[in-house]
């Protein structure tokens, strides 16, 4: 109690204010400006106190200050409940905490909440600079900790003996990582206040609506391949299919008859991958045409689309299978089919008389109907760009026979618009297309601006065939890339240029890092622990097995540390171990050895104690003194002085 | 298991200066480890009867060299003087071609005068004239000088002091053993009737069996332990230097040679400490200076065994 209760010195102060200040700077992002400043100015009160060595302030001030503090949270957030707002009471409480320093319970108390601090940037960002700033903000706090219960040690030595300390702490915080049994769910799951920021394909096409995506360099979803990657003009990732069109703007129908199982027949070989699929906010999961097995949690739409039963808010990672030759909706309903030839009643007059031209030439005959199509898109000398001039109410008219510029959503927009206008089944398919296999570690990454849209039509007795009408007139958007396909000296984003390959090898390198991160981190989840767990030669671990493991593995640490720490103990000469049994002994008659004394004149002052001891006394002292500091000992006094010493009995 | 020849000489020393068996023990450990002796003391308390005594019981030749302010290293080392008769000049040694010499008030001459003793001490041989010339063997100096606040001296620097092994003090005899020398008979007579308990060769001898006196690597450790000790802590300007290290083993080596013991223990470091201390470390605190034993004990019990 002495010591919770002990003032709180200067040098304890400052760590304190350090560590304070260490674990409140990460949050200043996410706390309101108000906060931020009062916290400041708590800090610099703090260090006038401490320099200036004044009195604290008195506990009345400090309550009135609780409470502005609690009425400022409120006002802010209407609550104080919830991520955000815990944490701006965290802050508004550690900054007062250090006005009122007075024992040393308050600078433990203080210490916890940074440590409770540090864990609260983990609520809103989970990357590797958060954690490495995290580590260090624990450190610091670990150091404050021990200048707590003893503030002499400069600086240095503190922080190296908090260093060695939570080294130490390390392959334990591993273990209970890797082994300690996992609850599903991210790590990190909690019910996030905003998605806003997100960005994505979204379930409306309209003009530009992709050509804006293509600015995003941002990941949209990461894929490893079991075998080798495909080419990449297969790479078609499936997202929302939109069959619905107002003459504007494509939409997804909402489709009640979901399958629960693969409603195609597998043809050809099939490609195995695992897709690392970044949160979106929607409910749709990408795979590559046409996905052979579902997901868990997830289901096929009727147009072949997996989607989740809940949005994507966080990583996921699913395993995935396509196959690429399966034929699909051979024997399609004809409510689909219907939705697939539905147009709006006017416009785009022009593409809908040279529809209607087809039909009365090739009449039922899709294919031929697709032939005239794919011709006419040729001969129309359309240009593939990322600036597209904006379009009047007839969009699919002005493209094609105006400005002749568009994005893919313009080509496939008006390709289905054009076969539906000659009555073929047609729909559009946004996904992504392509993706880039980081050569670091061999994932291919899909970003944003590898977002495609293409158009999907049905031809009896072949079903679903997809056809890619940006590819007629730039086929090296499909082949290789965008950068390929767009006219030189349009915007890009950074990335997607071909001439800044330092940039992206760097890039290439960080990604492969923060790719490394989310897997076996942040995505670290009972699946994964399972297969490690699996390759350690545990196939169906239950939870007693599981602790059983823990306990022996973090037991086997604990051992190997101590070993470590009193290895210099466990080389200590025999000798030297037999000389302390000895003085033991003596010290319980009260006659206690200082460290600093050597045999021969310990035993003369422990023969003066008591006389009637003084020849085995003095003997033992001799036989030791000889086996210590003597040349080359005989074999057998070892075993004598052992012998001498358990013989003796003060 | 004493030598007793060792023990013998010991007992001849001690029945002609009195009272001082430490100082004297110390000082035939200094010769025996082939050092030399600093002895810090006022005028009158024995410095030279011991110096005397010592070189006659082990049978070596003794010369007195009487440092004064207008002292010339010539004047220790000797001097070349043309000779007529064979027409070249003859050197003619100085008072230091001798076994045992008594550099009396050392700190009274002038630095020149006392490095050319100093350097002799080092080298134990003496250039002159371009021609190096070997001392004796065995050669021991025991320099005496009086306290340095005294008027009039030339204090030695510490790399000077450095050169000795050992610096003792002798200090008034206690009232009995004084007693005893007043009533007793003249020392100087006691001293020309002395003879030689051992020969130089015996003790060219003992000099060698000293150097193979066994120090474990635990007494090493100690040696270190109580140096890095010296080093850290602020109580002195300085800590000490391997060179003490060195001589601290060699004294400690003497010392258990005349105990009788082929190995080193911890207690023969701390019976030579203060002597091996005494002019190698400097306190920071001037005030501290004067108590040698005090500083040495507390020295030792700042530094366990390890």
């Amino acid at each position: 109690m002495a010591r919770a209760s002990r003032p709180v010195s200067r040098r304890q102060a400052w760590w304190l204010l350090a560590t304070a200040l260490a674990a409140s700077l990460p949050l200043v992002p996410q706390v309101p400006p108000w906060l931020s400043l009062a916290t400041a100015t708590a800090f610099i009160w703090r260090a006038a106190l401490t320099w200036r060595q004044w009195h604290l302030p008195p506990r009345w001030l400090l309550v009135l200050l609780v409470i502005a503090g609690t009425a400022g949270v409120v006002l802010q957030y209407r609550t104080i409940f919830g991520r955000t707002p815990g944490i701006a009471m965290l802050v508004v409480f550690l900054a007062l905490k250090l006005l009122e320093l007075r024992a040393a319970r308050d600078a433990v108390a203080t210490a916890l909440l940074c440590y409770f601090l540090v864990l609260g940037q983990f609520l809103f960002t989970q990357t590797i600079p958060t954690a490495i700033l995290a580590g260090l903000t624990v450190l610091i706090t670990t150091a404050a900790l021990l200048a707590a219960s003893d503030d002499r040690p400069p600086p240095q030595q503190q922080l190296r003996r908090a260093a060695l300390m939570l080294a130490q702490a390390l392959p334990f915080m591993l273990l209970l990582f890797l082994l300690f049994p996992r609850v599903q769910g991210p790590l990190w799951g909690i019910p996030q206040d905003r998605f806003s920021a997100v960005s994505g394909l979204s379930d409306t096409l309209s003009p530009g609506s992709i050509a804006q995506l293509s600015q995003s360099d941002a990941v949209a979803f990461r894929v490893r391949f079991k075998g080798e990657v495909p080419p990449q003009s297969q790479l078609y990732w499936r997202g929302p299919v939109m069959s619905s069109f107002d003459g504007r703007s494509w939409r997804v129908t909402q489709t009640s008859g979901a399958y629960a199982e693969i409603p195609y027949a597998g043809v050809g070989a099939s490609v195995d991958y695992e897709v690392t699929l970044e949160p979106h906010g929607k409910f749709w999961l990408f795979a590559l045409e046409l996905p052979a097995t579902l997901p868990p949690n997830s289901a096929l739409t009727s147009d072949y689309q997996p989607i989740a039963r809940q949005a994507v808010r966080n990583r996921l990672r699913y395993a995935q299978r396509a196959w690429p030759e399966a034929v699909a909706g051979v024997n399609e309903t004809p409510r689909m089919l219907r939705d697939a030839l539905t147009l709006p009643t006017d416009g785009n007059p022009r593409m809908r008389a040279i529809g209607a031209a087809w039909r009365t030439q090739h009449g039922d005959d899709g294919a031929a109907i697709l032939a005239a199509a794919e011709d006419f898109f040729a001969r129309q000398l359309l240009i593939y760009t990322l600036n597209p001039p904006l379009l009047g109410p007839d969009t699919v008219d002005e493209f094609l026979f105006d400005t002749k510029r568009g994005f893919c959503e313009h080509f496939a927009a008006a390709f289905v618009f054009a076969l539906r206008a000659a009555g073929v089944p047609a729909r559009v398919v946004a996904g992504y297309q392509g993706g880039e296999v980081n050569p670091v570690d061999g994932y291919l990454v899909v970003r944003q601006y590898d977002a495609h849209a293409w158009a999907e039509i049905w031809i009896a007795g072949r079903g679903w065939i997809r056809i890619d009408p940006t590819a007629i007139s730039a086929p090296r958007r499909v082949s290789s890339n965008l950068a390929a396909a767009i006219p030189a000296g349009e915007g890009l984003p950074f990335l997607a240029r071909a001439d800044l390959a330092w940039l992206r090898e760097l890039r290439h390198r960080l990604d492969a890092v923060t790719n490394g991160w989310n897997q076996w981190v942040l995505g670290y989840n009972p699946q994964r622990q399972r297969d490690l767990l699996a390759t350690l030669g545990m196939s169906e671990p239950d939870w007693r097995s599981m602790t059983a493991v823990l306990s022996v593995l973090c037991g086997g640490v604990m051992l190997g540390l101590t070993a470590w720490i009193l290895r210099k103990r466990l080389r200590i000469d025999p000798a030297l171990a037999a000389w302390r049994r000895f003085t033991a002994r003596l010290a319980r008659r009260g006659i206690v050895w200082r460290t600093w004394e050597g045999p021969l004149a310990f035993a003369e002052r422990a023969a003066r104690h008591i006389p009637t001891h003084a020849e085995r006394i003095g003997e033992i002292a001799a036989l030791y003194a000889r086996l210590r500091y003597g040349p080359a000992p005989q074999a057998d006094d070892l075993a004598q002085l052992k012998t001498r010493i358990a013989a003796f009995k003060p | 298991m004493r030598l007793p020849e060792l023990e013998a000489l010991l007992a001849d020393i001690n029945r002609i200066v009195l009272g001082k068996q430490r100082p004297i023990r110390l000082s035939l450990a200094c010769l025996l480890a082939r050092g030399h002796l600093l002895i810090e003391d006022l005028p009158g308390v024995g410095k030279t009867t011991l110096a005397h005594v010592l070189a006659r019981v082990l049978g070596l030749d003794f010369q007195r060299i009487q440092f004064t302010s207008d002292m010339l290293p010539a004047d220790v080392l000797g001097v070349s003087i043309f000779d007529r008769d064979s027409g070249t000049f003859h050197f003619h040694p100085g008072p230091i071609f001798t076994q045992v010499v008594l550099a009396d008030e050392i700190n009274r001459a002038t630095p020149k005068a006392q490095s050319a003793l100093l350097e002799a001490m080092e080298e134990r041989q003496v250039t002159a004239e371009g021609k190096t010339r070997a001392l004796p063997e065995p050669f021991f100096v025991i320099a005496t000088q009086n306290p340095t606040h005294q008027i009039g001296t030339f204090p030695l620097p510490e790399s000077q002091l450095d050169r000795f092994l050992l610096k003792i003090e002798l200090g008034y005899p206690d009232p009995v053993a004084e007693r005893e020398l007043l009533a007793g008979a003249d020392r100087r007579q006691m001293v020309a009737d002395l003879t030689p308990r051992i020969t130089p060769q015996r003790l060219i001898e003992l000099q060698d069996r000293v150097r193979a006196i066994h120090a474990s690597t635990a007494l090493i450790d100690y040696v270190q332990a109580l140096a890095a000790h010296t080093r850290t802590t602020p109580r002195w300007q300085a800590g000490l230097s391997p060179r003490a290290c060195l001589a601290l083993l060699a004294v400690a080596r003497a010392w258990a040679l005349l105990d009788g013991r082929d190995h080193v223990l911890p207690e023969d470091v701390q019976a030579v400490l203060p002597g091996v201390i005494a002019h190698r470390l400097r306190p920071t605190d001037d005030t501290a200076r004067t108590d040698v034993e005090a500083i040495t004990a507390a020295l030792i019990e700042a530094v366990p065994l390890p």
